[in-house]
């Protein structure tokens, strides 16, 4: 190049810069990277966290947990064992025994109230007499199975075939269907396991390193690595006194003072000082070799008194203690307590670093520290528990049968295990269906674990499915947990979160999050060992803490040293991105720390990334365009290395950019699409990056109570309460994310124009003004189906429940409220209900529970049961189904509608948290008009604008008003084309006095949801106060006591003490006693008075 | 016409960057101070001008000038509300197997415009009225889905594949009743577009309901509304400022600014000129005003009482005939009051004050 005078020009040009970019440089800019998301959502995300889940424990945990429980034997018959040699979930089928298609769907079970579950089949080997009997396919109960899992019928159908089963396609899944309800497990948000979590107290001066222990089948503990007085001691709940450390320590192995002090200070001057006193402590306890600190420790353990064997020495205890209970994830294999030591000096080491300098604590609200336990984790403990219930019983019972001194024949424990009753199912439907996982055997206590799906809206349903709920109290008032992680970011919606008590506590997913299952850890372990990582029982403090030298660690558990940390990381992730390792396991230096991590636990968040080689973004053009062909799916970038998954830690030490013109030299990677850091709900919101952000919250809260489609099956559907709008339509201003969670097939609004001006002064307070005429043509119309459910049932004494045809009256005529009953006792389909009428004309015996009762079923005597409409609005019979339930009982359910037009006090709301009720609906004749005569659908007061400063709202408008023309490139010009004012405001027209208005008017067309609630006015504290003001004080009373919880109180006159039925207590006279009307609250705040020994005295007097 | 060259606060409304103004008449009597503005039949007269500029099928734009906005605008809000049609009003279902509940399905019948002219019909005075062949008028729906035996078996189209996959407006049957067979004959009761989708059907699924059509006014319902539109606009009137021209290489921005054809530059000169007769397009965007180096070349206005008035017909009127319709209803509804007037009058003392009856 040198030397070209013409090459000279060129260089210089070449020098002008923008993001480091030449204008000669290629415009390396990827167009449609954001074709990933896509791609990325048909394999993972937004549901496939909780479907993973669960066929991961499906398919893999459920086996780990048989072969961790695999053995029931006899205490009776030391020759009798029974082991279970294989277990697995087969596919949902029906209970009813005579079936002959035993195929089930899931919506059979939503309309017969049964539970969607397949059976445990396991394979069993045990004696028979002398010989070994093996079984396969034994069914030990039923689990409930997740919609769209892989042990579900419904994936990997087609749209037809789901069409077929009544399924909706995109109805998400995840959930499960129990007892005809739709519950989800939420996914639990907890603080990691088996990692150092150091804390300070400021106020007590108390640093603390802790450590919650977790292992397969193993107790869950806690140990803390503690300062007191400024010396430091191990605390575990299993020892009743504070060990000092260096007690510890020698109880563990390490002996010798100066390698305590090396591997916990290191040759750092300040932490040798911190810690000497520690040592002193041991001396001065008399404690100097392991067998020393054993004894010291074994006098203080909380044994577990056994009935049988002798007693043990202390040191025996301790030892126990020290191997199985504390700090139980860290293996002890063959008594080799090294690297429990280790482990034990490295808390050491991190609380004297915490002392040393403050800013080495850790932040417990890191997200990189917490952990997502999802349905499979949880449904896990619960089989893992049953199922120890189970072997427990079996064992009991099969003691039973081998007690017996004589038998017929042969023992066959087959045979006892169909007898075990269904402790399994019943287990889970149980838990399921209260949501309650009190499970003794892991100490876990936990309650509203699952919920209903909301079915209100097909996106309240699918938020349902990405919210996270945490362990924290709601009534705490630490702010911390609550408040937005910078962490979060890409992982969690900064926008959707509840208002109120558990704002910022229960959380959403983003829209390209996935979360880990758990990985084998060995392999891992394997591969860093190869890759040059020395064996930490090898090494001593001074190695370890040797400048240069990275301590690695694997899911917490230190394994070993290495001297190259960046060669060492670098190595392993080309290894990962080659595939050789799961994809979801994540390395990251911690130099604060000087560690090296490895994770590869289940229940990290993490989210893909594009990987940046070189300054150059891996995924190219030529990616892209095979990506839109369908030639790659999102697996292809994993395993071609383009793409790879980061967890919150890796994230944190890589180098993002946000825009490919943003890569410099030292960038390790690249958003694949800015939008995904929001999730589902609030990537509804067209440009919520205009607006105030508590109105993306709130309007993620309001979201997903819009009246709209429910799903493509909602006309089959029976349930308690359906919304469903009449006319849903497609919004005008689509996001990325509406089209890929599919609201564009499903939405819940309509587009109204808008004029933002204020009209009649009915719509202050954000009310709206409705046109008569848009209401009259099917604006804003909902329909309303409420389920009504009787049992036709089977009663014990042989008498069963009828249905009848509707009585005669004396005239010989059917009453009015029997009109619509046909002959089969059940109101026609189609028929208009009143207020009053019957419904459903059932009859019971009125001798059920009478158990004498032997004569013929048909001659027991008859009562009307019937069920009767009890709404003030008329309805329509939409739907009645006979079916019967798994335990033969006839069920019956009808579903009423009611067509509802809008009306005054009906809530709408756009969809930029702008709610407001209709204030006043107006004729069309009266409404403004604009030159082309197109009158507005709504009115909206612009007072809404100026404190709420949701631009966004302003800009959907425009671009609404911009896309009736044509695709959005450059609104203003758009508009100016077509003859409106670049601004958007129009010149309207009134249409009471046909005089132009004095100001131009903002007109357009914006997204609006409805969502009529028959909600009541609450008469609150402040309005009781101006109602007392202004003295109206029968309203009062008619309010507060009359209309709400009247009760008749009798008062004794002369004590002032409540009595009872016209006589008091406490005089024994009935002489005084009066009757008076009180709330039943003040009644109620007496006698909680009394029971706190204060005695609240009546003085009555006539008023 | 009524235009000058000169912004008029008498004659025009002024289109300010932010604010319309003069938007009010005021030639009335008392406005202007020794200035008599009573109204005069023979003035009114040679001001008031209708001319009819566009005529199709279905719409009309006319020309109404010379009267005051109260004027036009109860023309306009007569046509949307008061000028009476016919539309389906009860609904008897029999049987409905579709996707589609009878109460949207009513809703949609409702709205579909009829072509009866409403003068052949009357008013029922109350809903509980008896239903005759004088005030309503019987339509039939009786559809079924099935499959057709003949279709390809390749075909995806549901409209191949069924018979009656979708029941359309012109599936509705006239029943004619009493009389109504002679008085319809020529114009036989229909739907004005056949073509409109009710709903769709797939094989299995039958409707059957019968329908009464009876006569009403936009102001109960929207289904009664003659129009699709009924609106007016104001002439826009474009005043050049002509001690202060618009410079020549300004010029075609200055017109780019317009709606196309209301501005003229001239080719040579390129001196700018407001095209008279493509004045009435222009949208007053208010373009101009938003570019300050052009903004003090023109000033922009409307002419408050040359209404043009846009009424789109959607129902049995042509739409020539929906202004005079209007104006008959005006017309009534103007001798109901001045009898109810005059009768006020002729009980009460004629320079007494009125009582208002007790209720």
């Amino acid at each position: 190049m040198e030397g070209h005078a013409g090459d000279e020009s060129w260089g210089d040009s070449n020098k002008v810069e923008w993001h480091g970019l030449g204008i000669t440089d290629p415009i390396k800019k990827v167009e449609d990277k954001w074709l990933l998301l896509p791609a990325f959502l048909k394999v993972k995300g937004l549901v496939k966290q909780h479907i993973d889940s669960f066929n991961y424990f499906v398919d893999v945990d459920i086996k780990n947990i048989l072969r961790a429980n695999n053995k029931v034997t006899s205490d009776v018959d030391p020759r009798f064992w029974l082991k279970y040699t294989d277990i697995h979930v087969g596919f949902p089928d029906r209970t009813d025994a005579d079936a002959i298609d035993k195929s089930v769907t899931p919506h059979e079970c939503r309309l017969r109230d049964t539970t969607y579950s397949a059976p445990i089949l396991v394979t069993i080997q045990y004696t028979r007499g002398k010989n070994v009997v093996r079984r396969s396919n034994v069914n030990i109960g039923r689990l409930p199975i997740m919609l769209r899992s892989n042990k579900c019928v419904l994936t990997g159908r087609t749209e037809s075939q789901l069409a077929h089963m009544s399924e909706c396609p995109l109805d998400p899944g995840g959930y499960f269907v129990v007892k005809g309800t739709e519950k989800v497990i939420l996914v639990q948000e907890q603080l990691s396991k088996n990692r150092i979590i150091v804390e300070t107290d400021t106020v007590k001066g108390v640093v603390q390193a802790s450590c919650t222990s977790s292992t397969h089948g193993g107790l869950k503990s806690k140990t803390y690595i503690t300062t007191k007085k400024g010396k430091i001691y191990l605390r575990h709940n299993s020892i009743h006194e504070d060990v000092p450390i260096a007690v510890a320590l020698k109880a563990l192995g390490i002996q010798s003072d100066k390698e305590i002090l090396l591997l916990t200070a290191g040759d750092s001057e300040a932490y040798v000082n911190a810690f000497a006193p520690n040592l002193e402590d041991a001396a001065r306890l008399g404690v100097f070799t392991r067998h020393q600190a054993l004894d010291w420790i074994g006098t203080r353990v909380k044994v577990n008194r056994r009935v049988v064997g002798p007693r043990r020495p202390a040191w025996e205890e301790a030892l126990e203690a020290l191997a199985t209970i504390v700090l139980a994830h860290v293996p002890v294999a063959g008594m080799d307590f090294r690297s429990k030591a280790i482990f034990v000096a490295t808390m050491t080491r991190r609380v004297l670093m915490a002392m040393n300098d403050e800013k080495m604590v850790d932040d417990r609200d890191y997200v990189g520290n917490k952990r997502l336990e999802l349905a499979g984790q949880l449904l896990a403990l619960l089989f893992e528990d049953l199922f120890k219930t189970f072997n427990t019983n079996l064992k009991s019972s099969i003691d039973k049968v081998l007690k017996k001194p004589s038998r017929t024949n042969e023992f066959d424990a087959w045979n006892t295990m169909q007898f075990q009753g269904d402790h399994i199912t019943a287990g889970f439907v149980r838990a399921i269906s209260t949501g309650n996982w009190s499970l003794k055997r892991f100490r876990m206590e936990r309650a509203g674990v699952t919920h209903v799906l909301s079915r209100l809206s097909f996106i309240s349903a699918l938020g349902m499915m990405t919210r996270i709920s945490s362990q924290f109290e709601k009534t705490r008032k630490v702010s911390g947990p609550r408040a937005l992680q910078p962490s979060q970011w890409g992982m969690l919606c900064p926008s959707d979160t509840p208002e109120g008590e558990a704002c910022g506590l229960v959380k959403n997913l983003a829209l390209m999050t996935h979360i880990t299952t758990d990985a084998e850890e060995e392999p891992i372990v394997k591969v860093a060992f190869m890759l040059s990582v020395e064996d930490i029982c090898q090494a001593t403090g001074t190695e370890m803490y040797a400048s240069g030298t990275f301590v690695v660690q694997v899911n917490g558990t230190i394994i070993g040293l290495t001297r190259f940390p960046t060669r060492f990381v670098h190595n392993f992730r080309r290894l990962r991105r080659a595939g050789r390792v799961s994809e979801f396991v994540s390395i990251y230096i911690n130099h604060h720390h000087r560690t090296v991590n490895i994770a590869c636990d289940g229940g990290r968040i993490c989210r893909p990334m594009i990987i940046v080689d070189g300054g150059k973004s891996s995924v190219t053009e030529h990616h892209t365009e095979l990506l839109k062909q369908g030639l790659l799916e999102f697996d292809d970038f994993l395993r071609k290395g383009l793409v790879e998954y980061l967890d919150v830690n890796e994230e944190n030490d890589s180098y993002i950019a946000l825009y490919e013109p943003d890569i410099v030299p030292t960038t390790t990677h690249l958003e694949i699409e800015p939008f995904t850091l929001l999730g589902a709900v609030a990537g509804l919101i067209p440009y919520p990056h205009h607006n105030q952000s508590p109105r993306n919250t709130y309007q993620c809260a309001m979201g997903k109570q819009a009246i709209g489609a429910i799903g493509y099956n909602q006309f089959n559907r029976i349930d308690t309460l359906l919304y469903l709008s009449v006319y849903p339509q497609l919004p005008m201003v689509k996001t990325k994310t509406i089209e890929l969670v599919g609201y564009d097939k499903l939405p819940a609004g309509q587009n109204a124009t808008v004029a933002v001006m204020s009209y009649s002064g009915y719509d202050i307070e954000d009310a709206l003004i409705l046109n008569k005429a848009s209401l009259d043509r099917g604006y804003g119309r909902c329909q309303v189906l409420r389920k009504n459910m009787t049992l036709i049932r089977k009663y014990p004494n042989g008498t069963y429940d009828r249905l009848a045809d509707a009585p005669l009256d004396e005239n010989g005529q059917i009453q009015k409220k029997y009109d619509i009953i046909q002959l089969d006792g059940l109101a026609g389909v189609g028929e208009r209900v009143d207020p009053g009428d019957v419904y459903v004309h059932k009859q019971t015996p009125s001798n059920a529970n009478d158990n004498s009762f032997s004569g013929p079923a048909a001659s027991a005597p008859y009562k009307n049961a019937p069920m009767t409409y009890k709404s003030p609005v008329a309805g329509y019979i939409d739907k009645v189904m006979i079916s019967d339930t798994d335990n033969d009982q006839t069920l019956i359910k009808v579903l009423v509608r009611q067509t509802r037009r809008p009306e005054l006090g009906d809530k709408f709301s756009s969809r930029h948290g702008q709610k407001g009720v209709c204030g006043l609906i107006v004729n069309q004749e009266d409404m403004p008009f604009n030159d082309q005569g197109i009158v507005p659908d709504t009115i909206m007061n612009p007072h809404g604008f100026p404190s709420r400063m949701t631009v966004g709202k302003m800009i959907e408008l425009l671009s609404g008003k911009v896309c009736v023309y044509s695709s959005v490139e450059d609104m203003s010009r758009i508009l100016i084309e077509h003859g409106f004012s670049y601004a958007g405001k129009d010149m309207l027209t009134s249409g009471i006095t046909g005089e132009p208005l004095e100001a131009y008017v903002y007109f357009g067309p914006i997204y609006y949801q409805g969502a009529s609630r028959e909600g009541g006015l609450r008469l609150g504290e402040m309005e009781r106060d101006c109602l007392i003001g202004y003295g109206a004080t029968q309203l009062l009373l008619e309010r507060l006591m009359i209309s709400s919880d009247k009760f008749e109180l009798n008062a004794c006159q002369t004590c002032g003490l409540l009595g009872y039925r016209g006589w008091c207590a406490y005089c024994k006279s009935s002489k005084s006693v009066a009757q008076l009307t009180v709330p039943y609250a003040a009644k109620l705040l007496f006698q909680e008075l009394m029971a706190m020994n204060v005695v609240p005295r009546l003085i009555l007097d006539d008023a | 016409m009524t235009t000058t060259s000169e912004y008029n606060p008498r004659l025009h409304v002024g289109l300010l960057e932010e604010l319309v103004t003069n938007v009010s008449s005021t030639d009335f009597p008392g406005h202007y101070p020794d200035e008599d503005h009573s109204w005069d039949l023979s003035k009114f007269k040679k001001k008031l001008q209708v001319k009819v500029q566009k005529l199709s099928a279905r719409s009309i734009e006319f020309d109404l000038v010379g009267v005051d906005a109260s004027i036009a605008n109860a023309l306009r809000r007569i046509l949307i509300a008061e000028v009476p049609t016919i539309a389906i009003e009860y609904v008897y279902v029999w049987n409905n197997t579709s996707v589609m509940v009878d109460e949207v399905f009513s809703h949609r019948l409702g709205l579909i415009p009829l072509n009866v002219d409403p003068a052949l019909l009357e008013m029922k005075a109350s809903p509980s009225d008896q239903a005759t062949d004088r005030n309503t008028i019987v339509f039939k729906l009786e559809i079924e889905c099935t499959r057709n035996t003949a279709a390809p078996r390749d075909s995806k189209d549901p409209a191949v594949l069924y018979n009656n996959s979708e029941v359309l407006a012109g599936h509705l049957q006239w029943i004619p009743q009493g009389e109504q067979a002679d008085v319809f004959i020529a114009h036989p009761p229909a739907p004005t577009v056949p073509g409109t989708v009710l709903v769709k059907l797939r094989p299995g699924q039958a409707i059957e309901m019968e329908m009464h059509a009876v006569k009403g006014l936009g102001k109960d319902h929207a289904k009664f509304s003659p129009v699709a539109t009924a609106s007016y606009r104001l002439l826009p009137h474009i005043i050049l400022d002509e001690a202060n021209p618009v410079p020549p290489h300004l010029a075609t921005r200055f017109r780019d600014c317009f709606s196309p054809g209301v501005i003229n530059v001239d080719p040579t000169t390129k001196k700018v000129s407001v095209d008279e007769r493509g004045v009435r397009g222009e949208t007053v965007s208010r373009e101009v005003l938003r570019h300050p180096d052009l903004a003090g070349f023109v000033k922009l206005a409307r002419v408050r009482d040359h209404f043009i008035f846009n009424v789109e017909s959607e129902g049995p009127y042509e739409p020539q005939r929906l202004p005079l319709e209007a104006i008959r209803v005006m017309r009534e509804k103007i001798s109901a009051l001045k009898a109810a007037a005059e009768a006020l009058r002729a009980q009460g003392e004629p320079d007494g004050d009125v009582q208002m009856a007790e209720t």
